[in-house]
């Protein structure tokens, strides 16, 4: 028995309600990339318990699933007398997880750079900050976009897994109209197809930088 | 505040539940390994070699799938399947979802280990008389399998972390029985923060037990 019919209307709410995985995905790409900028530096810094600190971090969000990552913020804080609402454990879930994918990329990234910019850097009298800022980073910058960029399609579509701590965005606006209308293929196709709206253009970007770079990488090796 | 008192006991004495619910998650990622690294290989090959309008049919598979999350996946073989007269219970949708994914990934992948070849090989086979299916099964697989191994690891690695989602179906795994664990003794933060230590050790399990796959089929120089 189907409650409502899935019409023009309930497509407009779950196209609507994109809004919030939008929103999500956002948040948890500002506050990773930020919070994974700090964790790359201390990944590369020069004093080994704050390199380990920050690998641990990465290890320990990169070896559990988000799905207890997020149930862990949501239910198990109460112990310390906290009771977010689904949308604050999700933020901050979303943030502490993307900043450790995103910390990893760059500390590749930065890796990547020949070892010589920071002698050249160190001769110069430059700082460990300053040679990160001035000289590493923005020539990093490049070889962390594609990565970057493939990453941000992880995350939304990872922000589907808030709708298992109740936030309303589009993959639990979904199943609510499921319930009602119990037509499962039209639902679950057109959430699918918004989902692949958002994320196509990413991927099809990300595959584009990744070629754009390695065409400039044989150029340099051909001019080498 | 009154101060917290962590009790790990009522966790403990249900350690059997947790073991228990630690290999339903193995089996899950180890079945839908092994079927979507399947899917992968016929993929992969079918998108190098097939027909244009076949390979064509196969990128499309793998671009939706890629750009799709995996719960929504869950979702429409869960719910849409039963329309179509094909019953499953929730662990056979969980591992056919399961498999569906991984196969997408794992097509592109060996699509790129295959590319890495070089094209001489297969000419040299092709004049050695070797038929389409001896190139692949004897020249292909294992050097592609190689080239690409570091990136198929990571993603079955992803793909045992992402078995945590199959419970919003109500398949029985490790995250379904911490849920009902919490339900039971209200200790949420312990029993969220051991499932963590367990999936943590089943990840370092699988890496070493894929790094000791590649010292044993890997065993040629380049």
């Amino acid at each position: 028995m189907n409650l409502r019919e899935f019409g023009f209307g309930e497509f407009s709410f779950l196209l609507l309600s994109a809004r919030w995985t939008i929103l999500l995905s956002l948040i948890a790409f500002a506050g990773g990339g930020a919070l994974g900028l700090v964790i790359a530096a201390l990944r590369i810094s020069a004093r080994r318990p704050v390199r380990m600190i920050a690998a641990g971090y990465i290890r320990f969000f990169q070896s559990t699933p988000i799905l207890i990552q997020l149930f862990m913020a949501y239910y198990g804080t109460a112990f310390i007398g906290l009771s977010p609402d689904p949308w604050t454990a999700a933020a901050i879930t979303f943030t502490l997880n993307a900043a450790a994918f995103f910390g990893d990329i760059f500390r590749g990234s930065i890796e990547a750079i020949p070892h010589g910019q920071w002698e050249a850097a160190k001769a110069l009298s430059l700082r460990h900050l300053q040679t990160l800022r001035l000289v590493i980073l923005p020539q990093a910058l490049k070889l962390m976009l594609p990565p970057t960029v493939g990453f941000m399609v992880q995350i939304v579509k990872t922000t589907s897994v808030a709708s298992l701590i109740g936030l309303t965005e589009l993959a639990r606006t979904a199943t609510m109209i499921n319930t009602v209308t119990f037509e499962p293929m039209l639902v679950f196709g057109s959430v699918a197809l918004i989902y692949f709206a958002l994320c196509w253009p990413m991927s099809l970007l990300a595959l584009h930088l990744e070629r754009q770079l390695e065409v400039e990488g044989r150029g340099r090796a051909a001019l080498a | 505040m009154q101060s917290y008192v962590f009790q790990f006991g009522p966790i403990l004495i249900r350690s059997e539940e947790l073991i228990h619910g630690a290999w339903l998650t193995v089996w899950f990622a180890s079945v839908s390994m092994v079927l979507g690294l399947a899917i992968g290989l016929l993929g992969a090959v079918t998108r190098s070699f097939g027909p244009r309008w076949l390979s064509a049919a196969v990128a499309a598979y793998v671009e939706l799938i890629r750009n799709t999350p995996l719960l929504i996946q869950l979702y429409f073989v869960f719910f849409t399947l039963p329309f179509l007269g094909l019953k499953l219970s929730s662990s056979a949708a969980a591992i056919l979802a399961l498999s569906i994914h991984l196969g997408a990934y794992a097509t592109e992948i060996l699509r790129a280990g295959i590319q890495s070849i070089p094209a001489g090989q297969i000419e040299a086979a092709k004049s050695l008389g070797l038929k389409p299916i001896q190139i692949v099964r004897r020249i292909l697989l294992l050097q592609a399998l190689r080239a690409v191994y570091p990136a198929l690891c990571g993603q079955f690695i992803l793909q045992l972390l992402g078995t945590s989602i199959i419970s919003a179906i109500a398949a029985e795994e490790l995250t379904a029985i911490a849920n009902n664990m919490v339900m039971q003794t209200f200790r949420s933060f312990e029993v969220y923060i051991t499932v963590a230590v367990v999936y943590f050790v089943l990840v370092q399990a699988f890496s070493l037990l894929f790094q000791g796959f590649s010292r044993i089929f890997f065993r040629w120089k380049i």
